[in-house]
């Protein structure tokens, strides 16, 4: 038997007009990451706070850890972190007093909570900001303060809404690294995401969500498999010869290259070679490149094949 | 920069089964509150200024009409309007609730195992310092100004931990806005118009012998008057005895009713 370490099961909720969720199971195994991705509005926060016991759903179970959000609350809350989509440390303190406030909310004693307080923010690389009020932080430095809080008891189960929505490439990467190291120590994470990308790099599994339901679910690389894997770019220096290229991604591809602009030549590919095996014939053609890369698919053209619409129509 | 975060580190993670759990963290969160107010000052002028300005707007204004001389005027108003800004300084309390819960550093509380009601009675209770704040500064204008204590120091002192506890008791109708409304601003309004009646329909500016008879028979229910009044006996002297079961009664059913109403619409709210 398998044992989750957070499940749900039928969750539905409704805010007056509007279905947030409209019955969806997630699960994560002890020490997993799942990865919950969907457009905005999908339900994903919704479906954190249900998790977390901030909401309460209209129908649907959910357990964390073994204890029922609704009947055991006080339990789930011993066991999880929470860092939410907006920043929720608290302005006028200081990063220190606000995992302090946190160690003594989690019945730390006086020096045991500022011990932990100054560990944490030396591993987040706060320490020199720890005695500076939180308003004067980046917004990265807010997001690092807020991971660093909901560690602050070393929960079980952490959950993550967007914690790299709106951070540059290299602060996504370190958040990455946090993510990493958290599951390495036996961690569950829930992480919400609106990239395919950052899913595939955390993830051991992925459930899509759209409109509150799960639209399609399972691992990275299976659900790479029935969005049609990734796609493969090329830009060749001199734009004439973009045909040839066009020509060997086609052969190998065994479907038709499209051209997203002069000079270029773009193609989903299936298998594990099948990158390699372009690189090697388009040396052998002689055809110098200027770019020539390997993207998944975007959260748009996973909705496109999954539900035959754009995430844009969302908005409508 | 590199970030590691090691769940197995030196710092032990226990939580002590120890004692007071929930009023240490009630005094936690309502430290919280008091440093908050501390790096606001504008919220402390706020507090020290207003009834600063009321009382020489009412003492220049209304002193010589209402009691002859500004002297015994200021006597008379002093203690009143201390229930008054105290009570004012309360309605700031929900506002900054308002605030605290919109922008989701309540929602971490809530997904901690602390009660529910203990960030709610946190932020009240760290924001009687303010009160402090505001009687002291509004007792060192009314010296200047010529007010002296009528009584002795212990009923003056008795007076003002009343006035605090009234408000106590009061600021959780303010709180239930608070946790209810969408907007601070609403707050704020919502507030006043439960607080005009209350702080105005009172003898706080004018002998009760001089207002109309409906308003006389408002006078004589409302708690806020009856404070006063208390108030008034305690540091000037007259009568006090008659107002106190009134305050006491008032301030427990105000408690008992706004209180847990508060706190079921704080866990309520999304
Ligand atoms: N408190 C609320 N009151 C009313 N409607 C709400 C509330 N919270 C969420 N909704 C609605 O429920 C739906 C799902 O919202 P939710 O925040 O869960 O989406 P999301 O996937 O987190 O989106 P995003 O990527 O924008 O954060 C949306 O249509 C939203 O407008
Ligand atoms: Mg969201």
């Amino acid at each position: 038997m398998t044992t989750f370490a957070f499940e749900a099961e039928g969750l539905v909720k409704r805010f007056k007009k509007t279905t947030a969720l409209d019955g969806i199971d997630l699960a994560a195994r002890q020490g997993t990451v799942l990865g919950v991705l969907g457009p905005n509005g999908a339900g994903k926060t919704t479906a954190v706070r249900i998790l977390a016991t901030l909401l309460r759903p209209d129908a649907g179970r959910a357990v964390v850890g073994g204890f029922d959000v609704l009947r055991d609350a006080a339990k789930v809350r011993r066991t999880i972190g929470l860092t939410g989509q907006y920043a929720s440390v608290d302005e006028d303190l200081t990063g220190m007093e606000n995992l302090v406030l946190i160690g003594q909310l989690l019945d730390l004693r006086g020096t045991e909570a500022r011990a932990r307080a100054s560990e944490l923010l030396a591993e987040f690389g706060l320490s020199e900001a720890g005695g500076r009020t939180a308003k004067t932080y980046s917004g990265g430095m807010r997001r690092r303060l807020d991971l660093a809080a909901s560690l602050v008891g070393r929960p079980d189960v952490i959950y993550l809404d967007e914690p790299t929505t709106g951070l540059d490439p290299a602060k996504r990467e370190d958040v990455w690294g946090i993510i990493r190291r958290l599951v390495g120590d036996g961690v569950t994470i829930l992480l919400t995401t609106q990239y395919l990308e950052e899913a595939d790099a955390l993830a051991d599994d992925i459930s899509v969500i759209d409109r509150g339901k799960v639209i399609a679910n399972g691992t990275p690389a299976e659900l790479k498999r029935v969005v049609g894997g990734q796609t493969v770019f090329v830009r060749t220096a001199d734009p004439e010869r973009v045909t040839e290229a066009a020509a060997i991604l086609a052969d190998i591809a065994g479907r038709p290259a499209e051209s997203p602009g002069r000079g270029m030549a773009t193609v989903p590919v299936v298998g594990d070679t099948a990158f390699t095996e372009i690189v090697r014939r388009i040396d052998a053609a002689g055809i110098r490149v200027t770019e020539l890369s390997l993207h998944l698919p975007k959260l748009d053209e996973v909705f496109f094949t999954l539900t035959g619409r754009h995430t844009e129509d969302e908005a409508a | 920069m590199t970030i590691t975060v090691d769940q197995a580190a030196s710092v032990a993670v226990s939580p002590a089964t120890r004692p007071f759990t929930r009023t240490r963290h009630i005094l936690a969160l309502a430290r919280r509150s008091l440093i908050k107010t501390m790096r606001t000052p504008e919220q402390l002028i706020d507090v020290t200024l207003q009834p600063i300005i009321f009382v020489l707007v009412y003492v220049y204004l209304l002193g010589g009409a209402v009691a002859g001389n500004t002297h015994d005027y200021l006597q008379f108003l002093l203690p009143a309007i201390m229930v008054q800004t105290v009570l004012f300084g309360g309605m700031a309390t929900g506002v900054n609730l308002n605030t605290d819960i919109k922008k989701g550093v309540f929602d971490r509380f809530r997904s901690l195992p602390i009660a529910r009601s203990a960030p709610l009675i946190g932020s009240v209770l760290g924001d009687l310092i303010r009160y402090v704040v505001a009687m002291v500064s509004l007792f060192i204008a009314g010296y200047i100004l010529g007010f002296r204590i009528g009584t002795n120091l212990p009923a003056t002192v008795a007076a003002c931990l009343l006035t605090m506890g009234f408000t106590f008791c009061v600021s959780w109708i303010i709180v239930l806005f608070g946790v209810l409304m969408r907007e601070p601003g609403g707050v704020q309004g919502t507030a006043f118009l439960v607080l005009f009646p209350l702080t105005f329909g009172t003898t706080m500016i004018t002998p009760a012998s001089t207002l109309p008879g409906w308003l006389q028979t408002w006078v004589n229910v409302n708690p806020v008057n009856h404070m006063m009044e208390a108030a008034r006996g305690l540091m000037v002297g007259g009568p006090v005895a008659e107002h106190l079961p009134w305050v006491g009664f008032w301030s427990i059913g105000l408690l008992a009713v706004f209180a847990p109403l508060a706190v079921r619409a704080y866990r309520r709210r999304t």
